[in-house]
């Protein structure tokens, strides 16, 4: 058993695959048409055959006040590993990327928590 | 207004001041990660909610909405007020 791939709830697909491509830098990998939505994957371009990233809409009931539930109280949906946290975040801010947690180093790990602009939070963290 | 010396007695509290102290505005899954991964706090995240609830009742923290997210301030004024009742010299009260 491998994880081949994870999902984010989104609540625009166009957008958000601009937001995960254009700023944040992974490419899409696949985009299948599904009724109302596409089945739309994006992957590292530094590990194209690597873990897929889901963008899946939000439709469901449950999944919006699941999202504004954690969002308020700063968790993360998921994490991202990066080289250089301290680097990513000066990068993503200069884009216009808003922090809710700025750079923090604890026992070896730094890790910083942003907005995907898709109703997430999301982490990144070096090791 | 809750009561400071109350707010100040629980070791916890105390910490979650000193993680503010250090950078102020914090979210609620910050500061879980602070107590954990320094303290080896294994506070739950809603028992560390109640904490803020008290330090915020005392006026020893003040919870700030942006947008989607909330925030947390540290507010020293509460500990002002305990300097100026015993600290000050008698000759300055009026």
């Amino acid at each position: 058993m491998r994880i081949n791939l994870s999902s984010v709830y989104v609540d625009d697909q166009d957008k958000a695959l601009r937001f995960y491509t254009g700023v944040l830098g992974f490419v899409k990998k696949t985009e299948i048409p599904l009724g109302e939505a596409r089945w739309l994957t994006v992957v590292s371009p530094e590990d194209p055959e690597g873990t897929e990233l889901l963008l899946e809409p939000d439709g469901h009931p449950a999944t919006k006040p699941f999202k504004e539930a954690l969002v308020a109280d700063g968790v993360p949906l998921t994490s991202f590993a990066v080289d250089d946290v301290e680097k990513e975040h000066e990068r993503l801010r200069e884009l216009g990327v808003i922090f809710t947690q700025a750079p923090l180093t604890m026992g070896g790990v730094t890790t910083a928590v942003f907005d995907d602009t898709c109703g997430n939070l999301i982490q990144i963290a070096s090791q | 207004m809750g009561d400071v010396f109350k707010a100040l007695a629980d070791p916890t509290r105390r910490k979650i001041l000193d993680e503010l102290k250090e950078r102020d505005g914090q979210t609620l899954f910050e500061m879980c990660g602070r107590l954990a991964s320094k303290y080896q706090l294994g506070s739950s995240r809603q028992a560390i909610s109640q904490h803020f609830d008290v330090l915020e009742a005392a006026g020893l923290v003040e919870s700030r909405r942006q947008g989607r997210y909330k925030f947390h301030h540290l507010n020293t004024a509460p500990l002002e007020s305990i300097a100026r009742r015993w600290l000050t010299e008698p000759e300055q009260h009026p």
